[in-house]
């Protein structure tokens, strides 16, 4: 084995370990610090990926923006140990079957899948600097980019006026 | 300089593909087995992750950017959901007092 590869699946393993922590462990708070985690995992992969810029721009959007609103929410929210809810555990038993059934089913079925053969250097390896990804943003994809902009305008109109109190959405 | 390596040594496509499939499913797992509406909306986000990390796996195997630009919008999607389904998520305990999934069910007959 190469140097590299035991890298991959090193990465590979902590990134899956640190998903089912999420999963599993019981307390939200450490939940959310798993998937901070598994984040920060998941952009370690991206670099490993030759993506070096989307390894930075989901450290800052992810781990840094979402994560901190959802600490948030739990924070606000107080909840602590004691009364999270609890499925029972005949629900955990079939949750627990179901997937593992979607696993194995997924994986058989992209085992007869097959690839396109894997094409080297096509843009001499930097497909994944800002460089190149603005380029073809800003060109190519524009019209979602804009796009994308309406859907911004609404998710925050949306949750400004989810936020306000009861009887001034009613006056 | 990675990539070379990488396609020269075993490390395959297949490996991504398998990888981002366990973490789909482990996301799957969490929203069947938890009832906290807040941990059931993070293990969506995983969900969303594992989709990314395929894709960026084929842009680089397949050597284009194009799925990586697909990559900006999953991630604008995921954080547009996010913001409005934590504020939907405080309306509802402001209301019910409570996260638990079950307990929403005043809508029920």
């Amino acid at each position: 084995m190469s140097s590299i590869e035991i890298i991959a699946l090193a990465l590979g393993a902590l990134t899956i370990a640190s998903a089912l922590m999420v999963v599993l462990s019981m307390h939200p708070v450490r939940s959310v610090l798993y998937l901070i985690l598994t984040f920060f995992l998941i952009s370690a992969n991206y670099v490993l990926l030759n993506a070096q810029f989307l390894a930075i721009v989901n450290i800052v959007v992810y781990a840094g923006a979402i994560m901190v609103l959802f600490l948030f929410v739990l924070m606000l929210l107080n909840l602590s140990k004691d009364n999270e809810p609890r499925a029972s555990n005949i629900m955990k038993l079939a949750a627990s079957l179901a997937a593992g059934a979607l696993v194995i089913v997924l994986v058989a079925a992209l085992k007869d899948a097959i690839y396109l053969p894997v094409v080297e250097n096509v843009q001499g390896n930097s497909q994944g600097l800002v460089e190149n990804l603005g380029q073809l943003l800003f060109t190519k994809y524009v019209l979602p980019f804009e796009t994308s902009s309406v859907l911004f305008i609404a998710a925050m109109v949306g949750a400004v006026l989810l936020s306000k109190k009861e009887k001034q959405i009613i006056d | 300089m990675v990539l070379a390596t990488m396609l020269k040594s075993g490390v395959s496509l297949e490996f991504y593909v398998i990888l981002a499939t366990i973490l789909f499913t482990i996301g799957v797992l969490g929203v069947l087995i938890r009832k906290n509406a807040i941990i059931i909306l993070m293990c969506v986000e995983l969900m969303l992750n594992a989709v990314n990390l395929l894709m960026v796996a084929f842009s680089t195997y397949h050597g284009t950017g194009d799925a990586q630009v697909f990559v900006f919008f999953i991630m604008v999607v995921a954080a547009a959901e996010a913001t409005v389904g934590l504020s939907i998520l405080v309306l509802l305990y402001r209301n019910r007092k409570t996260v638990d999934v079950g307990m929403f069910n005043k809508l029920k007959g």
